[in-house]
């Protein structure tokens, strides 16, 4: 069996300690764990944790049972099939020297992101948009010199229509 | 009324029908021992080590089939109980273990006695907790007891900080408990049950194979049940035996590692496998891709993550074994009976036939004692009746292979995790449990050095019970496996320096005794165990005797050594 990359919406109460239960069953039981993204949902007692993870057929079973038989899990949801909206937030700041700031410019329009943050040195792009769109900007960018970037990991829903007849 | 976190704490136990917790003070719980003196009806047994006390919950929830109690101060009283917590979560037992904790405001500051016990047993507690506000540790007490006993069962820990205890407000009772997010399934799908139905019809060489899972749900007079009705031999793992009785022709014996000739054939050829309450445990499977190849296998368990996770089934039922196996029955009390019975003449004369030709066996000449004939002299003794707990290694398996046991909750043994040291602090919490039975301890002279400072708890609680030491001066089973797999290079395993153990029983206020010669055996259980109180009774025995059948590791079930 050939490992798959899954995408799974974890619906956890809010409470210490719960991220911990989750990384420790991952850790514990040697799943991956390729990206991770937690916050409090409309309820102020629940949260929800997107995650992206790989595995075998056999694994990814293992890995939804395991995580519903932790008590603060409420439900898991592997998205993987289903039609879903997927997205990630990525701050860049890239060099910008002067004979560069247009060619940066250029790139921002054409991607829809913005500049949040300008210095003598330097631009902070923020950008918002599914894991391909981060990659291509960041080719682009690399030449100029990325001095730094935080990304916030996934973040995904079922789409509403599309899920009416799947569970 | 106003009550303070100890008095709400101990309130809360007893409201859920504890009448015994098994324990060891320290500053972090001063307040709640000194509330516990004020009240005799809920029984403290003070023990002499942490792990002893996690362990004779332990045993207690298991000989009695309700949840077990401990209670230890925080830090190092906390840190030692994480051995006997890891057994009961392997094994699926129901405990309470609370613990003390700093002041509230001192969590995270290193203070003295501080150790984040709830991060070190997330990964061996089924759920646990810190109470952080008086206000929660009604509603948390009860709900830490429900999660304990239902579903599949398991250890739960609660962190008790010392301000919470001293702590006063207005008692409310806490309502019912309700978690969105923990519902297990109880009830198995009706339809998985008819294909059961028709499974039992077709197959030709169906087989049984119980685990603790029956134990645990009570379902043995199902097992038995469904065996009798359909004509269906029975194997039970470690955790299993006595679900089904071992004095039935039906009875298979054991599987796997020591498993015997007939159940580890029995398992490789028959055509349906319905398994109830089992893990598939790689101690019990062999290699996995050889386990049970001809067979299609039905597996029932109240845990999801237990099925497909080491074996592949075709027929899975999420469900407790009771009401699955007592639907099962029900749905083939409508069936036509000989239908059900089928022919089952060719299976079980093969199954005997396996049995006559390589039975357990062992020689006992008239010079050294074999371990086994002492196991088997016990059970003629005790007939049978008595709960028996043991060490780990070779007394243990020579213990579930010999001792035949035909009741459910009579056989106590630290299975999942193997813990040295477990049988002691066992029988002493399997005595608390049910003192109108003789309990017995069947240990290694490895084994027992490690939680021995637990005869005092016996004593002092006046909790008598009888320890059966197999003394082969060697760390046994892993000498076993240096003779068989490492060239015979014994080494760290010879105990050449052991203590008198007579003299050691004496010390501690209890009786010992030796017996050398194969003549002594007899007389010398039967002198103990009638003995009033505490008794050791040491058997020298054959040092470098094996435990046969052995599937080495990773063998397929078939490739047994055999004597
Ligand atoms: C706490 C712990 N440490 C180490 C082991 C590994 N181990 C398994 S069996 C065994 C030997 C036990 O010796 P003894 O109690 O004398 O029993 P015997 O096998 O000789 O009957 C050891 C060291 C273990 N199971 N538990
Ligand atoms: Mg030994």
């Amino acid at each position: 069996m050939k490992d798959q990359k899954h995408i799974f919406s974890i619906l956890v109460d809010n409470e210490p300690g719960v991220l911990s239960r989750i990384a420790g069953l991952f850790s514990g039981r040697g799943y991956n764990i390729d990206s991770l993204s937690v916050a409090q949902t409309v309820e102020s007692n629940a949260s929800r944790i997107t995650m992206e993870t790989r595995g075998d057929d056999h694994i990814i079973e293992q890995i939804i049972k395991q995580l519903h038989k932790l008590i603060n899990v409420i439900t898991v949801i592997d998205l993987t099939d289903k039609h879903h909206i997927k997205r990630e937030l990525a701050l860049i700041k890239v060099h910008a020297k002067p004979e560069h700031r247009a060619e940066i410019l250029r790139i921002v329009d054409i991607f829809r992101c913005r500049v949040v943050d300008v210095g003598h040195e330097h631009y902070t792009i923020e950008l918002s948009g599914d894991e391909e769109k981060l990659r291509a900007i960041m080719n682009l960018l690399k030449p100029m010199g990325i001095i730094e970037m935080a990304r916030t990991g996934a973040i995904a829903l079922a789409r509403e229509t599309a899920t009416k007849n799947s569970n | 009324m106003k009550l303070t976190g100890a008095q709400i704490l101990i309130k809360m136990i007893k409201s859920q029908g504890v009448d015994t917790i098994f324990g060891y003070p320290g500053g972090a719980v001063i307040d709640i021992y000194d509330e516990l003196a004020n009240h005799p009806d809920l029984r403290h047994i003070l023990v002499r080590h942490e792990q002893g006390a996690v362990h004779s919950a332990d045993a207690y929830a298991r000989a009695k089939g309700d949840v077990g109690v401990s209670l230890v101060t925080s830090g190092p009283g906390a840190t030692n109980t994480v051995t006997g917590i890891a057994s009961a979560y392997l094994d699926s037992v129901p405990i309470v273990v609370f613990t003390g904790q700093v002041n509230s405001a001192l969590i995270g500051n290193d203070a003295f006695q501080e150790v984040d016990i709830v991060g070190i047993t997330r990964p061996c507690t089924k759920h646990n907790y810190l109470v952080k506000h008086v206000e929660d540790l009604a509603r948390t007490i009860k709900e830490a007891f429900f999660i304990a006993r239902s579903g599949r069962p398991g250890p739960v820990l609660v962190d008790l900080p010392k301000d919470v205890m001293t702590a006063t407000i207005e008692f409310e009772e806490p309502g019912e408990v309700h978690i969105k997010s923990y519902r297990p399934t109880y009830t198995p799908n009706r339809k998985q049950l008819t294909k059961v139905v028709e499974l039992i019809k077709q197959a030709k060489r169906p087989l049984i194979f119980a685990g603790g899972g029956v134990v645990l749900s009570k379902s043995s007079d199902e097992i038995t049940k469904l065996a009798k009705r359909a004509d269906i031999p029975v194997t039970a793992s470690l955790m299993g035996l006595g679900t089904f009785p071992a004095s039935d022709p039906l009875w298979l014996g054991m599987p796997g590692m020591h498993g015997t000739y007939r159940a580890n054939m029995s398992i490789d050829s028959c055509d349906l496998m319905i398994a109830a309450g089992v893990r598939f445990d790689d101690r019990v499977t062999g290699r996995i891709e050889k386990f049970a190849p001809n067979a299609r296998i039905v597996q029932i368990d109240i845990d999801p993550t237990s099925i497909h996770k080491n074996v592949s089934v075709d027929c899975p039922i999420v469900g407790d074994c009771k009401k699955s196996l007592a639907l099962l029955n029900e749905l083939l009390d409508k069936e036509d009976s000989a239908e059900v019975l089928g022919d089952k003449s060719q299976w079980l004369s093969q199954i005997s036939e396996w049995k006559s030709t390589m039975p357990l066996r062992y020689d006992q000449g008239g010079e050294i004692i074999k371990p086994q004939f002492v196991i088997e002299t016990l059970h003629e003794l005790t007939q049978g009746k008595a709960i028996i707990t043991t060490e780990v290694g070779q007394n243990q398996m020579w213990t579930a292979q010999y001792y035949g046991f035909d009741k459910p909750n009579h056989f106590i043994t630290s299975g999942g995790l193997g813990v040295m040291g477990f049988g002691l602090p066992a029988a002493i919490g399997a005595k608390a449990a049910c003192p109108d039975k003789l309990v017995i301890d069947v240990a290694g002279d490895g084994s027992i050095q490690m939680n021995i400072q637990e005869l005092s708890t016996a004593l002092e609680a006046n909790l008598p019970v009888k320890i059966v030491i197999l003394n082969n001066r060697y760390l046994g089973m892993v000498r076993q496996w240096q003779d068989l797999f490492y060239d015979k290079r014994y080494s760290s395993t010879p105990m050449e320096c052991a203590p008198d153990f007579v003299k050691l029983a004496e010390a501690y206020g209890a009786t010992g005794m030796r017996a050398s010669k194969p003549s002594e055996v007899k007389e010398t259980l039967e002198k103990g165990l009638a003995a009033e109180g505490t008794v050791i009774m040491e058997f020298v025995v054959e040092r470098e005797e094996l435990v046969y059948p052995m599937v080495p590791a990773g063998g397929g079930l078939t490739e047994m050594l055999l004597v």
